[in-house]
């Protein structure tokens, strides 16, 4: 794979870009509304409504804030976890109640088939400033039509107290089995993702995991237990982290610590060499909604350098932002490892669901795990 | 009279429709959806019992409901075994102007929510928490214990909560005892153990069942203190329902699961039915 990061933009050659969608008065509109929103100014009474169906880092008034004041409109915000909520959120909604929905990117084309996202057309989207593995990975299109853009993504590596860690060993996927963090690793609990990480220690690409891969991976899953502590949700590993219960979160990065890392230094987070997997989140309008342009416009503004540095550190949770022009402080970037960008992206591949049948066989062996 | 007969009889009825409509009927279609299956991320309805075999036949589903048992009766007997003892000292050594009081603050820890309970926990037994830090502070321990994240956090996590249910459950027994019983077991020769043992205890068996009972079915039927204080280092079957929900959107195996846990509650009930008199609490 090759280095995906873009230059800084002053250096960046423009037939690498796609025009911006960005025009002069939405940059103008934009400034006036971060300026209001940072006065505290609140918009008069909204002429309109936008109904997103999104992820809780959509929630973030100062992600949302200065949309509602450019455009006087009000932003209703319904989060949710997991692609099926949002299906079932949907089936119970009537035609033209939703207008932008956020999903697990490689969901996207599923829920494409099921008429629920419209076409969106490339060109009203910076799509020459997004890392290219998301713009190349295959959920992008179905039959040639994209009905998503990649928002965010982030990545299942390890996050870790370097007080309490030796940072090098974080870098090597065998700390799974490490015996010097013995009882000293909690496990975000998501199994698909751990076991591609297993998968990848054992040189084993993640979308090439099959039927005969499973009993090695099991194998290695179950030693892998002695070192675990807990197994939990983010913020139950969060927790475990901060009080110092643990060392090192396998199966987390930037998504769990990043929020944290500007009041607890000692945090960080990083991926294995051996490879990385990324999460990507997408976003796009509902077919059913009565307002498409606005929708879009919403859409635009997420992916604009002001909106991307914005969702990047939503106070729910940090990841990177898609778009490699995003506005972000020295600090952030810090945070982000937007240094290493480069060689993450290179080595890390889109954490994707197996087929069902593998799925079902893994969610078996990782219920074995638990309870071994 | 008659007229007033009729008018309680259909009383009863929207709060049996009610019961019809949002029990029994979900109910049938749980039972109905378990023998589906769920075959390549589709719901197939088929009439099997694979889903039965598999939880019954696999050891690391079938161990979730033993550790669903476990935990739970372990958990009711320590509740009424710490309970008990605080319920009577309310009703009959406590003044009874004090007796309010003591009721109010045996009842706080319901007024916070529950996951928030949890966490709170989390801070007391954790590593860096209170205890492990008092213990160390005053050189009783050099290394910090392992408090958290395993079933004896989970344990103490439910008792907690289920000790004060039962504790009201207990007192209003105990104070519906008449006082002129234990005077003529005591008139009669019995020593304070014996008007214990021989009349207290068995008169309140009935608030200590009930109590018991509310405690098994709450308890075993919970996700959020064995998914937060537990760690998800053993699995119980309520955690074991998520996973096929959450992860696999298998409804038929979580249905199968949740039917076990009902049958398991009904049995239960059927033991303890001769002693849940609610009118004794």
């Amino acid at each position: 794979m090759s280095n995906t990061i873009k230059a800084a933009p002053a250096a960046q050659s423009p037939e690498f870009l796609t025009p911006s969608p960005v025009t002069r008065r939405t940059f103008l509109g934009y400034t006036a509304a971060t300026t209001a929103t940072l006065l505290g100014v609140k918009p008069a009474i909204a002429a309109d409504e936008l109904n997103v169906l999104v992820w809780c880092d959509h929630a973030d008034d100062k992600l949302i804030e200065p949309f509602e004041a450019a455009h006087n409109v009000r932003i209703n915000v319904k989060t949710y976890e997991g692609t099926g909520t949002a299906l079932s959120l949907i089936e119970q909604s009537r035609p033209g109640d939703w207008d932008v929905l956020v999903v697990d990117a490689p969901d996207a084309p599923t829920v494409a088939r099921r008429g629920i996202l419209a076409p969106l057309d490339d060109g009203d989207f910076p799509l020459g400033d997004l890392f290219s593995p998301l713009t190349s990975a295959g959920f992008n299109y179905v039959d040639g039509t994209r009905y998503a853009v990649p928002e965010k993504f982030g990545y299942y590596g390890v996050a870790y107290n370097k007080e309490k860690v030796d940072p090098a060993d974080m870098r090597s996927a065998q700390v799974m089995w490490n015996d010097a963090y013995k009882g000293r690793i909690a496990v975000y609990d998501y199994y698909f993702p751990t076991m591609q990480l297993i998968a990848i220690s054992m040189g084993i690409a993640p979308d090439k995991i099959g039927m005969d891969d499973l009993p090695t991976i099991r194998e290695k899953l179950l030693a892998m237990k002695p070192n675990i502590k807990i197994i939990g949700d983010i913020v139950s590993v969060q927790n475990a982290l901060v009080n110092g219960d643990v060392d090192l979160i396998l199966n987390g990065a930037e998504f769990v610590v990043s929020g944290l890392m500007p009041t607890i230094p000692a945090l960080d987070w990083t991926i294995f060499d051996e490879g990385g997997l990324m999460w990507i989140q997408g976003i796009g309008v509902f077919e059913s909604s009565n307002k498409k342009d606005l929708a879009k416009k919403f859409v635009q503004y997420i992916l604009s350098p002001d909106g991307q540095g914005r969702l990047a550190t939503s106070e729910c949770y940090w990841a990177m932002p898609a778009n490699s022009q995003a506005v972000l402080d020295d600090s952030q970037k810090k945070i982000l490892r937007w240094d290493e960008q480069a060689g993450f992206l290179d080595r890390s591949v889109p954490s994707t669901i197996s087929q069902p049948d593998i799925d079902s066989a893994m969610l078996d062996i990782w219920t074995e795990f638990l309870q071994s | 009279m008659s007229a007033k007969r009729d008018w309680t009889r259909w009383a009863v009825h929207p709060a049996v429709g009610f019961t019809l409509v949002f029990f029994f009927l979900p109910l049938m279609i749980m039972v109905t959806v378990s023998f589906w299956q769920r075959i390549y991320g589709k719901l197939e309805a088929t009439w099997s019992i694979a889903n039965y075999a598999k939880f019954f036949g696999a050891d690391y589903l079938r161990d979730s409901l033993l550790n669903s048992l476990e935990v739970t009766l372990i958990t009711t007997f320590l509740s009424v075994l710490l309970a008990y003892p605080l319920a009577w000292i309310l009703a009959y050594r406590v003044p009874p102007k004090w007796q309010k009081v003591l009721l109010i603050l045996a009842v706080l820890p319901f007024w916070t929510a529950y996951v928030v309970r949890s966490y709170s926990w989390l801070l007391v037994i954790s590593e860096n928490g209170i205890i492990n830090a008092t213990l160390m502070a005053i050189g009783i321990i050099q290394e910090p214990l392992e408090l958290a994240y395993g079933r004896s956090a989970t344990i103490l996590g439910f008792v907690h909560f289920f000790t004060m249910l039962l504790t009201l459950t207990i007192y209003a027994n105990l104070v519906q005892i008449k006082p002129s019983y234990q005077k003529a077991a005591s008139d009669l020769g019995a020593n304070r153990f014996q008007v214990f043992f021989h009349v207290t205890l068995p008169l309140s068996i009935p608030g200590v069942a009930v109590g018991a009972f509310i405690t098994f079915v709450i308890a075993i039927g919970d996700f959020i203190t064995p998914q937060i204080l537990g760690g998800s280092t053993e699995v119980l079957v309520p955690q074991a329902i998520m996973l096929q929900v959450s992860r696999a959107a298998n409804f038929p195996m979580a249905a199968v699961m949740s039917l076990t846990l009902t049958v398991v509650v009904v049995i239960v009930y059927l033991m303890v039915q001769k002693h849940l008199k609610m009118d004794r609490i």
